[in-house]
């Protein structure tokens, strides 16, 4: 094995992710440190969705390690040999991770506040009312508290995204994954939910990563910009550096194609 | 119409046997198919060939022949009779259950896979995505279904006269001999029929009308008690966009 950045908090090691004979990720490799927030661009089909869904654990890589803070995730060593994490080893550690999905996917059985506290209590086994408290903090982070006992489909997309931005916040994550989260918007919610995770890039320290075709938000929040191409890793640097001065043709390219389509 | 008021009675007394069997045999019939059916969404092979054999099994028996078996065939294999009415409601619950965990299975399955992804996300055992997002919202899906299931039950009751329990039938086949007229001692037995499934329908829109209420969407009918008396619209299922 390759030795492993030990500082990272993510680290992807030679990842391959195949669908049948469609290669998504290509033998990648890089690591995010703590509270570094990184996002990901590139052309749709590049593999950038791919990287988050392994690390939510809803896919499962075709090769290589995935590791967070140090230690295997995407495999546990059994018997002295490395075979894929199974569900008991994968349950305390997926905790620290926590997504926003393009689609918002709240649950529509439930009101706002138990999508907010369903899990924190069953999951995490906290006690209902710090649950309930939790849960009217972080609606009021997301401009929502008026909204406590509505149905999702009472509400708009953006306000359905805000919800779900809080419900995966009262997890507590270390880490948030955040997938295209505008992109089923109607344009004129976009700014609620990118305000919304302004505010929480600035007043917290979790570690993002961000698959986006928001540049200005990318641009504001991100430490750092990785672009992909054709499941590899094309071009990576600073906002400034990515935005400002690409180097890669296809960096180019891309960026064009995005503000030409008034992203 | 005289000679059906004079004769209320006893009737009363078969639909009660009627609902009884009706009863026990949803209540056997709900746990089968719930655990059955939630067997069959299990990975691996094994949860899965455990409910398609018991769904295989009991679906191409005809619950009447079921009946007669454990009627007539188990005391001579085991040497105990069991109660002709007991007999009915296994034989009805069993068959029923069947098709319910078909009903249950694909109500499962239609849930969309985002909602499921959102549980991991979440950090969920299976058990707490069953209980808490999944089958609340599969609920609403059954329950069409279970009511049609559920008026069949109460009807596959009727052949058990002919292992010997006083249900409606059998009284209105015992009037029928003993009177001879039998145009209306068949016609009360279609009234009592009739209004138990009415009951049952109107009990399972409740049902619905509650489910849908908690998925936030309108009840379908309508609304007020109105709405119950007509048969549900067929909506677009809302839910998430």
């Amino acid at each position: 094995m390759p030795p492993s950045d030990t500082s990272a908090l993510i680290n992807f090691d030679q990842v391959v992710k195949r669908f049948g004979d469609l290669t998504v990720l290509d033998h990648l490799d890089f690591s995010v440190a703590p509270g570094e927030r990184v996002t990901l661009i590139g052309p749709s089909g590049s593999g950038k969705t791919t990287i988050l869904r392994l690390l939510m654990t809803l896919e499962k890589v075709t090769e290589g390690r995935i590791e967070v803070d140090g230690e295997p995730f995407s495999h546990m060593s059994r018997g002295g040999r490395m075979v894929p994490a199974n569900e008991a080893y994968l349950r305390p550690r997926r905790k620290r991770i926590g997504m926003v999905f393009q689609q918002f996917n709240l649950f529509p059985n439930m009101t706002v506040r138990k999508n907010l506290t369903e899990a924190p209590v069953h999951v995490l086994g906290l006690p209902k009312a710090e649950a309930n408290e939790r849960a009217e903090e972080l609606l009021e982070l997301v401009g929502l508290s008026d909204k406590i006992d509505a149905h999702p489909t009472q509400l708009s997309g953006g306000q359905q995204q805000r919800v779900a931005i809080a419900r995966a916040l009262a997890m507590r994550p270390e880490i948030l994954l955040l997938d295209e989260v505008t992109s089923a918007l109607d344009p004129e919610l976009v700014a609620g939910v990118l305000d919304v995770l302004r505010t929480v890039a600035e007043t917290t320290d979790i570690t993002m990563l961000c698959v986006t075709h928001e540049m200005g938000f990318a641009r504001d929040v991100s430490h750092r910009v990785l672009m992909f191409d054709k499941g590899r890793i094309a071009e990576e640097g600073t906002p400034d550096e990515i935005f400002g001065d690409p180097r890669e043709e296809r960096t180019k390219e891309f960026l064009r194609s995005v503000l030409d389509n008034g992203h | 119409m005289d000679f059906l008021i004079e004769r209320l009675p006893l009737y009363l007394e078969g639909a009660w046997v009627t609902v009884q069997l009706t009863a026990g045999g949803l209540a056997l019939a709900f746990v089968l198919a719930m655990f059955f059916g939630v067997l069959g969404t299990r990975p691996g092979w094994l949860p899965r060939a455990v409910a398609t054999t018991y769904v295989e099994v009991f679906r191409g028996i005809a619950a009447l022949v079921l009946m007669f078996w454990m009627a007539y065939a188990l005391p001579i294999l085991t040497g105990y009779q069991l109660d002709g009415r007991f007999a009915a409601i296994l034989a009805v619950g069993l068959n029923v259950g069947a098709y319910g965990a078909e009903v249950v299975r694909g109500a499962i399955n239609a849930v969309p896979r985002a909602q499921t992804e959102a549980t991991i996300a979440l950090d969920m055992t299976w058990f707490q995505r069953m209980r808490l997002v999944i089958l609340p919202q599969a609920w609403a899906q059954m329950l069409p279904t279970f009511g049609n299931l559920s008026i069949e039950l109460m009807k596959a009751t009727a052949v058990s006269f002919l292992i010997g329990v006083a249900d409606i039938s059998a009284i209105a086949e015992r009037m029928r001999q003993a009177t001879g007229e039998t145009v209306l001692a068949f016609s009360g037995a279609l009234i009592l029929y009739f209004l138990i499934a009415q009951v049952l329908i109107f009990g399972v829109r409740l049902l619905e009308r509650r489910a849908n209420r908690r998925l936030g969407r309108v009840p379908p009918g309508g609304k007020g008690i109105l709405g119950l008396l007509r048969p549900p619209a067929l909506t677009a299922s809302g839910g998430a966009k």
